[in-house]
């Protein structure tokens, strides 16, 4: 068993009696309650767990716990402005009455209102992976945004409200970059 | 907590001499290790027959089937504990061909037989000849629901005997009723919530860990998780049959059908499942939406060594239209008519009757959804120098455009929503109205299962609208009230809405007649408007805060649509349906006959919903459910040689994705069913449905290909006679494309 130190969400963070075998996705989920990051293959292809690791997206399933030994880490959780979610006891109900959480990522919230989120299973890992798009590609075309979201799965929505989203929230970045917001 | 971890076995048909469990129950960390003699209730479980072990019983019948669970301290312990469980096997030649599972004398997979159902319909003179008669035989492989969430649950033992289970589930109450028949416990003493649900698509109407996690939760005195990975969650739920279909229709030489006449074979797997009701939909609803005076169908449902087969979006309804579509276009071919003026020749309407005898009593605009999609304007052809991302290939850069050929086709299809057969489908909802905060405040409550489908976003727009409240909160589903059925069969928003919607109006009905008796005025003359009592005379009267003051009203309302009939089992005939619905798709394709690669270039759709209460989530359910049909029409099969699966991950096992789903036009019409509140029609399912027939048709189209197959391989596209499933001798194609 080994002790873990890195920084997850602007925090720094230590965890102890880590077995090595886990990955950053299981530390992630079972041992910091940050649930955001889903598990759906654990081999890489569907891109669910996707997080930031040293500010390059990668998918947490396939990161070794010790191999995040000392580096930064930025879920789903950490992407909005309100501080990251601590562990589910006392949070809200998930469901439309709901109040949506202050201070969203332009990304989460065009999500939202698109209707590009139906279980919710595939969001988190999407959300990453368009926000790491968008910081690289801020006006991205149709066929940029297709083959920057090809390694995440989603088997709701056919994708369509999923490129809505990416597209609504590109602009609005752009807007605010015009006026120099 | 502890984790649990099951033990599946390794072989499609084998017997138990022994189970050694002492190496696994002295890994340290390890709590319990649990076999079939220690389910304390019913040892077999299912949806509609008891024939599933909750663990294997002296023998197994499917390749994963569950056969010891392990909890443990860690996930990875469970699971090293479970690999130490030593199983003595008697390996045995498994059933794997559903079509020699039907010839006397076969190998009997159960003791009772191998046939799970077979329905007849019969319907006007089966002598009945034609002027032109195609025929053709069709195959569909093993699809998968892959819902993105695998299969997971929390299981808490509870100080009075009984158990908390917080789980993904479809359908609370099954649930319930099966565990506490497993458990030996009381029905109210097994208490499960609903967990957030990754995705359902009918994967999650059958147990999987339920039980498992419970009867360890027992046993131990602790928490048990148990959540599956990808691996094993290919073998821890139910998939689509596959189907073997033998079809011939018969028409007049102006396009008129005569006859249809079909034998549709479904391989249910090891287990009954929800076989017996695929069966039946894929009998009455395999004739098509079309208005045929002569039916004779027989379908089959069979036990065999191969994987349980149950429930996925469309339900046997998918099958059928593979294989009634290819015959369209082939009858069009026939007669050299154009494939959708055929159909629009044969559509049904309104007031045409089923083969099943019924009458369809409400909107059936078949006619015009095929006119719909097929008036949009087409996708501009190929530029002559085409950008490498709109090509067959994408950035593999396998074509710059040479050997690509586009090709455009179109399917329809039908589906029946809610449960059939005289099934007693109901919904259970409870509605409080009360003033919180100076505000009336409304809870809904019911055990309905949201999937990802908005069910919980559709409940508060009702109580909004029925109640004018601003404030309403959907609490979570649980089994605290009574059975709201599954979300399946394209139901939920139907009955649990019609629940909700008939729950609000008794609410409303007590405070108009609590109002007339405060405010001393006749009830017919007052009304609900948003927070305030009106008169239809004086206008406002009272806040609905003044008249409730610190009381609430509560009303739970148990909510039935019309009965449906079972079918005749000589001939089929029955009301057995409660209401039909239609989706009609056109696919443009782009073709690579060089290497048999295929770009959808665009996808059309169009349904109608009756009333579309919530357009941003029905263009969801319609653009979601054509990317599975997508998904069965060019790549996904699960594949099964000789009872083993060979492909259960995502590397192997592929979904659509972003690359994979062209731009998906939604037309939704909604000519509301005046049988149904707010006259709503099932969305989830007919989208689904004709998206893979379109795909085939427009890959015919450009290929050539006959395609009797689905899905689609390269190797059809490029070699002659491979993996085509088409005349082989047993009348119903070899069916393994690359074997």
């Amino acid at each position: 068993m080994i002790r873990l130190a890195c920084t997850v969400n602007g925090r720094p963070c230590e965890v102890d009696g880590v077995w090595p075998g886990e990955s950053l996705l299981y530390v992630l989920r079972e041992r910091m309650s940050l649930p955001g990051s889903k598990n759906a293959c654990e081999q890489g292809e569907c891109g669910s767990c996707t997080v930031y690791l040293d500010g390059v997206a990668v998918c947490a399933c396939l990161v070794a716990a010790g191999q995040a030994a000392g580096r930064t880490i930025v879920t789903v959780e950490g992407l909005a402005g309100a501080p990251p979610a601590g562990p589910a006891a006392g949070a809200p109900p998930d469901g439309p009455t709901a109040a949506a959480p202050a201070g969203l990522d332009p990304v989460q919230q065009a999500f939202l209102e698109t209707g590009a989120v139906q279980c919710g299973f595939c969001t988190p890992g999407l959300i990453v992976a368009a926000h790491d798009l968008l910081r690289r590609t801020p006006r991205p075309a149709d066929p940029e945004i297709r083959e920057a979201l090809a390694g995440n799965l989603c088997r709701c929505t056919g994708y369509e409200k999923i490129l809505d989203a990416v597209r609504l929230a590109a602009s609005r970045i752009g807007d605010t970059r015009d006026t120099g917001g | 907590m502890l984790w649990g971890a099951t033990l599946r076995s390794p072989y499609p048909r084998a017997g138990i001499r022994a189970i050694d469990l002492t190496a696994a129950v002295r890994l340290p960390g390890v709590s319990a290790v649990l076999t079939s003699a220690d389910v304390p209730g019913s040892k077999v479980y299912g949806l509609e027959f008891a024939d599933q072990p909750v663990l294997a019983m002296g023998e197994v019948r499917y390749h994963g089937e569950p056969v010891a669970v392990v909890a443990a301290d860690h996930p990875e312990t469970a699971r090293r504990a479970a690999a130490l469980i030593e199983v003595d096997w008697d390996v045995r030649p498994p059933v794997t061909d559903p079509a020699e599972a039907l010839l006397p004398g076969a190998d009997k997979v159960h003791p009772t037989g191998n046939v799970v159902r077979h329905v007849r319909i019969r319907h006007g003179d089966p002598a009945a000849t034609a002027d032109v008669v195609v025929r053709g035989e069709y195959e569909v492989g093993m699809q998968d629901q892959a819902f993105l969430g695998p299969e997971s649950g929390l299981a808490v033992p509870a100080p009075d005997g009984g158990v908390d289970l917080f789980v993904a589930t479809q359908w609370l109450h099954a649930d319930q009723r099966q565990l506490a028949a497993c458990l030996g416990l009381p029905v109210d003493k097994v208490r499960i919530a609903l967990a957030g649900v990754g995705g359902a698509f009918g994967a999650r109407e059958d147990l999987s860990m339920q039980v498992h996690a419970c009867l360890l939760a027992l046993r131990t005195g602790r928490p048990v998780k148990i959540v599956y990975g990808r691996e094993e969650s290919f073998f821890g739920h139910v998939h689509r049959h596959p189907a073997r279909m033998r079809y011939e229709h018969g028409a007049s030489r102006d396009g008129r059908l005569v006859s249809v006449k079909a034998e549709i074979l479904l391989d249910g797997g090891a287990y009954a499942s929800t076989s017996a009701a695929v069966a039946g939909n894929a009998a009455t609803l395999g004739a098509g939406p079309y208005d045929v005076p002569n039916v004779s169908i027989d379908a089959w449902a069979m036990y065999t060594n191969n994987p349980p087969c149950g429930a996925m979006r469309g339900f046997g309804a998918v099958q059928a239209c593979f294989g009634y579509e290819s015959q369209l276009d082939k009858l069009a071919a026939a007669l050299g008519l154009d494939p959708v003026e055929v159909r629009i020749r044969n559509a049904l309407s309104e007031g045409c009757v089923m083969p099943t005898g019924q009458v369809v009593d409400s909107a059936a605009p078949v006619a015009e959804l095929l006119r719909r999609v097929r008036d949009r304007p087409l996708p501009a052809a190929l530029p002559a120098a085409p950008d490498q991302r709109e090509l067959p290939g994408g950035v593999s850069g396998t074509t710059r455009g040479e050997g690509v050929v586009r090709g455009v086709g179109y399917g329809v299809g039908i589906k029946n929503v809610g449960f059939s057969e005289g099934f007693d489908d109901y919904s259970t909802a409870r509605v409080r109205l009360e003033v919180i905060g100076g505000e009336p405040a409304v809870l809904v409550r019911t055990a309905a299962a949201e999937v990802g489908q908005g069910l919980v976003t559709v409940q508060a727009q009702i109580a909004r609208t029925e109640l004018g409240v601003e404030q309403v909160t959907v609490a979570p589903a649980d089994t605290g009230v009574g059975s709201a059925g599954s979300s399946s069969a394209s139901r939920q928003t139907y009955v649990t809405g019609g629940a909700v919607r008939a729950a609000c109006e008794q609410v409303r009905a007590e405070l108009l007649r609590l109002a007339a008796e405060r405010l001393g005025r006749p009830v017919a003359e007052l009304r609900l408007a948003p927070g305030m009592v009106e008169s239809t005379v004086d206008g406002p009267l009272a806040t609905v805060a003044q008249l409730l003051g610190a009381g609430a009203i509560d009303r739970t309302v148990q909510w039935r649509h019309r009965p449906t009939e079972p079918l005749d089992p000589r001939t089929g005939r029955g009301n057995a349906h409660v209401q039909y619905a239609f989706a009609a798709h056109r696919a443009v394709v782009d073709v690579d006959t060089e290497l048999g690669l295929v770009r959808l270039v665009e996808i059309a759709v169009a349904q109608d919903v009756g009333k579309a209460m919530n357009p941003q989530a029905v263009a969801g359910q319609i653009q979601g459910g054509t990317a599975q049909g997508i998904g069965l029409a060019l790549m996904e099969e699960i594949i099964v040689r000789d009872g083993i699966v060979r492909n259960p991950s995502f590397t192997d096992y592929l979904i659509p994705t972003i690359l994979d789903m062209p731009p998906t036009a939604v037309d939704v019409l909604e000519l509301g069913d005046p049988n149904a509140p707010y006259g709503l029609r099932g969305v989830g399912e007919p989208p689904t449905i004709s998206a893979t027939p379109a795909v085939v048709a427009a890959v015919r189209a450009a290929t050539g290909r006959p395609l009797h197959r689905v899905p689609i391989r390269p190797e059809q596209l490029i070699l002659d006679g491979a993996g085509d499933g088409a005349g082989a001798g047993d009348g119903y194609g070899d069916g393994d494309g690359d074997r």
